[in-house]
This record gives C-alpha cells, structure tokens and sequence, in this order.
C-alpha cells in the first residue's frame, strides 16, 4: 500500500547557482573535524587527547546524557586539536587525515540475519547511530526506545538542494543493504517517499522491504516532517524515526563493508560559486578545496547545508554531520537608500509588492540581508501560506513566546521542527526568529515532560 | 545619497550611548532606518530573507489609499459647488473642485500625521523602543473617515485618542485590540456628534460672498435619506442619483468613503501585492449582500427596499471592508476566522444601518464590534484544530 500527497502550500525559492551534475575531482580534505554543535541538545564529552592516533569508526565522544550514544572519527589519522569556545564548550574536534584511510573492523554481515539488539549495537559502535534522528523534538534517537515507524525522505525540496537520484545513481545494493537494517529496528512500518515532481531514481522505486509514498508539490514537501504528518502523524507520546537515503547508505556499507565508510556526496552551490558540481568527501571534511579558486569576488557567507536551515561556516570551515550540500551567498554590505519603496528588481518576495514577481522564472542572487527590522507581529496569514501542516503556525508560536507548555502539546509541538518553520522565517514581514522559538518551545517541552 | 549617508554616520554618535542627545535614540534610528533600510545580516536561522517588511507593508497600504484621498479631494469640491449651483457637470471645474478639495482636505492629513507620528515618537523615546510603521496607515485612514467640515482641533484630539488609547496602553502596534482609526472617528462620533453626523456636515457650504445655496439643498447622505426614501436619493441640489452615481462617489459623505469605485482600485492593489486578505474582503461582501438581500426580501420599510448592491455602495461599506477590516492585527489570524469575522461584518453593518436611524453608519460599529469578536472566533478555531489533535491521538 502506497500513499500519494499532494502538497499545495509552500513556496520555492528561486535562487541561482544550482551544481551541475558532474562529480568534481579534487584533493582529499587534510583536516576533518566533528563538531558537537551539529547535535542539538547533546552534551559531547571526549574521550581522545590531542596527539592520539584515531581509526575511521573509532570513538572520540560520546553523550553524557545517553553513554550508548557514541561518535567517531569519520577518518583515520591523529587529533590535533579540540578547539573550545566560551565557558569551555566544544566546537571542534579536529582530526588530520591519513593519506590512505585506515578502517576500525566491524562485523560484515547480512542484516537479516541480525537481531534488532544486534543490529543497535553495531550502529552505535560504528557511530553511524547519530545519524538516526528521532521526532518529537528533531534530536538524536534513543536506542532504548521503540519507533511507531520510520521516514526516508527521498528527496529534498530545500533551495539549491543535491539530487539524490543522481547521488544514489548505482547504490542500489548499498541503499537495499541499509533499508533492510533499517527496516529491523521498527514493528512499524519504513516509509520511503519519493517526488513526483520528476520521475523517481529505480534505487528508490526497486527498493524492497519499505512502503513507498509520493510527494507532490513545492518545498517543504521533501522535509520528512511534513510527510509524517501527512501519512501517520505523531500524537503524544509516540516516536518515529528518521534518516537521509545517504545515511542509508552508510548504513548498508557499514553492514557489506563491515567499516564505518563515511563518504557523503556533497553539492556545492550558491550564486558565488563559480563552478558547482557534486563533490565526493567525508562527512566533517574541511570545505576548503571545493571553495579554493571556486567563488567570486566580495565578501561572502558561507553555509553548510541550505539557505535556509544550514550553519554559517568559515571559508575553511567543516561540513556539518548532517549536511549534504554547500552553499555559497552574498553578504549584505551596504544599507538600501529608501528600500521600502524601491522597486527592487533583484529581491524575492512571496508577496507581489516588487516588480519581480512580474518576472516567472527569474532566478535570483540573494544576499543576507534581513531586509528590514524585526517588529511586532502585524501582517497574518503568511506562515499559513507555506506550512502544509494542519498547524496553527501563528498561534504555537505565540504559545512558546508566553512558555505556556500545554497549549505547545495541543498545537502540535510534536510534530514540528525547525526546518518546518524555515519558511515561515523567511516570508515574515516582521523578521521574527521563528525557527529559534521552534526550538525554544521544543526545549520547554523536554523539560517539562 | 552618498553625502546623506556620510551625514547620517557623522551625527550619530550624539545619538548613541553616552552622546548628548542619547534619549533620543529612537527617534533618530526611526529616520535613519526610514531613509535607508540598515545592512542587518540575518544571524541565526535563515541566512536569506523574504524583501517585504513592514515599512513597506505600509507604504503598499498607504499607497492604495491615495485614489480614495485624489477622488475624495475632488469630490469635496463636487459637492462644495453642487451646493451652489456652479459647475454642476462631473467633468466641470475639475481645477476649481481639486483646488477647493485641497484647501479642505490636506490641512485634515497634515494633522492627523502630525499628531499622530510625534506622539509616536514621544511614546517610543519613553519605552526606549524602535518606532514603528503602524501610524503611516492609521493617518491616512483618520482623514479619509472624517466628514469635511470636522474641526482641525477634533481631528488632532481623536487622532490623540485614537494612538493612546486605541493602540499604545495595549503595547503599541501589533497589539491593538480596535482598529485605530476606527477609534479615532467613533471617539469623535460620540464625544461630537452634532460634528460627526446629521445634514450638515458633510458637505463645506462655506462661500467667500455668502452666495445663495441652489433651491433644494440638501446635504443629507444617501443613507439619511435611505430612512425615509428608500432608493429614491437626492443629490445635495435635489436632483435624483443613480446606482451609478453611487458607485463612483458622486455623494455626500466623509471625505474618502464615497466613492465604491476607488475603493475597488484600493482594493486590487492590495489583493495583488498581496498584502490585504481576500478572504475578509470578500465575505464582508456577501455578508453584507445576505442581509441586505434578507432585508430587500421583506421589505417591511423603506430603508429595508433598498436594493442588496445599492446597499453596498452607499456609505462607507466599500471603504470599511477594503480598508478597515483587513486591518491584520485587529481582524482574526486564522484563515477560517477570516470569512466568519468578515461575513458577520458585512451582515451586522447593513443590520445597524437599517433597523437603527441614530447610527446611519453601522459600518463603523460593526467592524469595531467584530474587532472585540475576532479573538473569541480564532480562539473557537483553534480549539477545533485542538480537537482534531485530541480525536486522534484516542482513535490511535
């Protein structure tokens, strides 16, 4: 049984500086770095020293909260610095890279052969286990717990996003390998949805062992928390789980390889990227060999992942953990004489009020400008134009602004994360944080529970 | 530009902390962001931003007044020498009826801006905040809702009223709980009625050499004489008005309101740039459309034979649905919210104007009625998206 969703409301950002879709060759990453701050709400302890020689699969940390929950080193080589911030806090764990990687041994094996426990196991050894994300409260899943179900999101709808139909392209043992896995951790079902904006890769549609669903419609219809909304929504205390095809990948080659293979496809894009294709890298590797000799001109932000969920990163900065794409954007340098009322040839806007609108198909270069101040709540409406969830957007907010934790439950703070909301960031006229609240709320509701 | 700039950076040290004029921050980052939208990066959560903001949200509504004010301004003018019997014609005098509109009208606009921005500007130096663009479309609104003849000072107390305890003592803008404007006129409609309502006052009969009025006059509005005449209206010099003549405006009544046909214009601009909700645009329509067409069914009195349309285009209907219910913060937030809250005005405001003579103009109550309404309609809203979420999780 299969379901097909057609979603109506949201909004695509036209942005220049889609990747070309070629491999790019370029020189390994010397430094690879994993950075606690991509895993939201953990509390990262060490458990290397600067100077120790590390394995790709060895561990390097693991979580105060839940000691089961281990990371490792992407790569083999030696740790050369764990660089802290204020009140002491961990940014990077840096490691430089080996030549040739050396892999920490796993078990190679057939996951149909394994049991769930064994199965847990050998993901949380690997700390490939990190890569499974739980809802509620978009985190990192809790071995103990039991999944109603589990979400694959096929393809991502995100400004500028990588095409996993040309990343998964002659995967398709690797991704079958990592579904069956995957598939042994729930009593529930694995849903696996594809688009069907374009015809979906044969490695999704052969896969076996899932429920496969379509999607219709514009972004955020490939963000898995829409399609759990749409297929089996989460109520009160029910957790499902979800992952990206390329961890599944990684996944399955954890089983057929019996090594923590860490290799992501990145896409490189963004208006000042001169050349973007897709890069094959490390997960934590150092962005720098793909952004050498590769921008233009000016004073530029660079983000792991998208535009508008991704981190701020310095040219040499790290791929964050989940991340599979670069983007490459302006930065606002100059104030706009009388921008209020310019006609704003070069601007985006999802209402009509500059000309452009009159221009289907423009693409734009956007910079980071806020465009505006933040401001009290006035215009309504807007956040409902691109969440396509039965969600009152406006009002869970204003729940979490006033910290009242029971209204949140009845709103649906279940069922949300931040990227959820990343549009209904970019369309507000008063430039509210949305997706901080979001994640704000969703800590109030941690605690109180 | 560049030298306004340049300008800018060179005084704002006396702005910022520790500068002699400090306390007046605010005001000072209220003009500098007005002339030049500030280079803020976003720095956490999205790194790219929608262009709109709320000066711009404003400046599109303000914008879509403007042919309400020019029509209105004419009409001033129109009706000033209707009543004297020159340049009876529409399209006669067009230069004379501007000129007179102007002298009339713009004085009410200066007022309204000024009192209104320079309490603004006092009330965000106190709470040490940013000033805010809401006034830009409240100022606008208090002239084009006000009869010709109110006196300078009325305007300027309302316009007080309306910005204190209309908007600031709930927090400023965004928090309202009344549509500002609308405070300001029913302030001035109950404080002043012998100002704000009867044959008089809308119409400036006022002439340099006392020049006799045309045989006939009279300055009562369509719906005045809607009480007693049903769809048999006059214009100030006697002469029959059609549907047609209400439709553009040809009418006494405030200075803004009259004509349906510039509302309409106001109205598509604010549905295609996307700012005013057509949702409550149009169910404030067929509200009002239901009811008169209950009413028109019945028949019981001559107010209540009047037309369905007719009874849209007569006084501020038009006006108050395009401009006036859309107002976002003081409507309903949720989309159903917006066609109940609509449709009940357009309903209630023909309800008021027919069956109570002492309040021709229900359209004002009836919005401001619905502004106090709209949080208990998106409250039944939401719980009913409570209830969904409830529902499910026991058939889970």
């Amino acid at each position: 049984m299969s379901t097909s969703v057609k979603i109506k409301r949201g909004l695509n950002i036209r942005l220049k500086g889609q990747a070309e879709k070629v491999y790019a060759e370029i020189p390994a990453s010397e430094t690879v770095a994993i950075k606690p701050t991509d895993f939201v709400g953990v509390r990262m302890r060490p458990t290397v020293k600067v100077g120790d020689e590390v394995l790709a699969g060895s561990k390097i940390a693991f979580d105060k909260d839940n000691e089961k929950v281990k990371f490792t080193s992407p790569t083999s080589g030696e740790v050369v610095e764990i660089k802290r911030g204020d009140k002491r806090k961990i940014l990077e764990i840096k490691i430089l890279a080996d030549k040739e990687i050396r892999y920490a041994p796993f078990k190679k094996s057939n996951p149909d052969d394994l049991s769930r426990e064994e199965i847990i196991n050998q993901l949380l050894e690997s700390g490939i286990w990190p890569l499974i994300i739980q809802r509620p409260f978009d985190i990192i899943a809790n071995p103990d717990d039991n999944p109603k179900a589990i979400f694959i999101s096929a393809f991502d709808s995100a400004p500028l996003a990588p095409d996993n139909d040309f990343i998964l392209h002659g995967h398709g043992d690797e991704f079958q390998t990592g579904l069956n896995a995957i598939a042994k951790l729930t009593e529930g079902k694995v849903h696996l949805n594809v688009s069907a904006n374009t015809p979906a890769s044969k490695v999704f549609t052969n896969s076996k062992n899932v429920q496969i669903n379509t999607f219709t419609g514009p972004h955020p219809a490939g963000n898995v928390g829409v399609q759990i909304h749409h297929i089996d929504p989460i109520n009160k205390g029910e957790i499902v789980w979800h992952l990206t095809p390329q961890d599944v990948l990684i996944v399955g080659r954890l089983f057929s390889e019996g090594r923590y293979n860490a290799s992501r496809v990145v896409a490189l894009t963004g208006s000042e990227v001169s050349k973007g294709k897709y890069y094959k890298t490390l997960i934590g590797a150092s962005i720098k060999n793909m952004v050498t000799d590769n921008v233009k001109e000016g004073s530029l932000r660079y983000i792991s992942g998208n535009v508008l969920t991704g981190t701020q990163i310095s040219s040499d900065g790290y791929l964050g953990f989940y991340d599979t794409q670069i983007t490459a954007i302006p930065e606002v340098e100059n104030p706009e004489f009388l921008g209020w009322i310019a006609p704003g040839f070069d601007k985006f806007s999802i209402s009509r009020t500059f000309f452009t609108w009159l221009m289907a198909g423009k693409e734009y270069r956007l910079n980071s400008s806020l465009n505006g101040e933040k401001r009290a709540y006035v215009v309504t409406g807007e956040y409902e134009r691109v969440l396509p969830m039965d969600i009152h957007p406006t009002h869970l907010i204003k729940s979490i602004m006033i910290g009242d934790v029971e209204q949140m439950e009845n709103l649906g703070i279940y069922e949300v994360a931040e990227e959820d909301f990343a549009l209904c960031e970019f369309v507000c006229t008063s430039k509210i944080d949305v997706q901080a609240l979001i994640r704000e709320g969703i800590e109030t509701v941690q605690r109180e529970c | 530009m560049k030298l306004l700039s340049n300008l800018l950076e060179t005084i704002k040290p006396h702005f910022e902390e520790g500068g002699k004029l400090e306390k007046m921050y605010p005001a000072f980052d209220a003009i500098s962001s007005f002339l030049f939208v500030p280079a803020h990066g976003s720095n956490k959560g999205v790194h790219i931003r929608d262009g709109i903001d709320l000066k711009r949200t404003m400046i599109t509504v303000v914008l879509a007044m403007i042919p309400c004010l020019i029509f209105g301004i004419w009409n001033t003018g129109h009706q000033h020498y209707l009543a004297l019997g020159e340049f009876t014609e529409v399209a006669a005098g067009m230069m004379e009826k501007m000129l007179f509109g102007m002298v009339k009208v713009l004085p009410i606009v200066a007022v309204s801006y000024s009192v209104g921005l320079t309490i603004e500007f006092i009330g965000a130096i106190i709470k040490k905040e940013q000033v805010n663009e809401g006034f830009l479309v409240s100022g606008m609104l208090i002239p084009l809702v006000m009869p010709v003849d109110v006196p300078l000072w009325m305007v300027g107390i309302a316009t007080i009223f309306a910005v204190i305890i209309g908007k600031e003592v709930f927090g400023g803008t965004g928090m309202n709980i009344l549509n500002p404007a609308l405070t300001a006129r029913a302030f001035l409609f109950f404080a002043y009625p012998t100002k704000m309502s009867g044959d008089f006052v809308w119409v400036n009969t006022a002439t340099d050499n006392n020049q006799p009025l045309v045989d006939g006059y009279s300055g009562a509005t369509p719906l005045a004489q809607a009480i007693e005449n049903g769809d048999k209206i006059t214009s100030v010099a006697g002469q029959p008005i059609s549907f047609m003549d209400m439709f553009m405006g040809y009418i006494p009544g405030s200075v803004g309101e009259t004509s349906t046909v510039a509302c309409l214009i106001g109205a598509a601009i604010l549905l295609i740039t996307g700012i005013g909700s057509w949702r409550v645009m149009l169910s404030v329509f067929v509200g009002g459309y239901v009811m008169a067409f209950i009413f028109n069914t019945f028949s019981l009195n001559p107010f209540m034979s009047v037309p369905p349309l007719s009874q849209l285009v007569m006084g501020g209907f038009a006006f108050g649905a395009v401009f006036m219910a859309t107002d976002p913060v003081t409507a309903t937030q949720t989309n159903t919210g917006k066609f109940i809250y609509g449709f009940l005005i357009g309903f209630l405001a023909i309800m008021i104007r027919v069956f109570n003579p002492a309040y021709p103009e229900g359209m004002m109550l009836a919005i401001l009625f619905m502004n106090v309404m709209a949080p208990l309609i998106d409250h039944y809203v939401v719980q009913a998206n409570i209830n969904r979420r409830l529902k499910r999780l026991k058939t889970a």
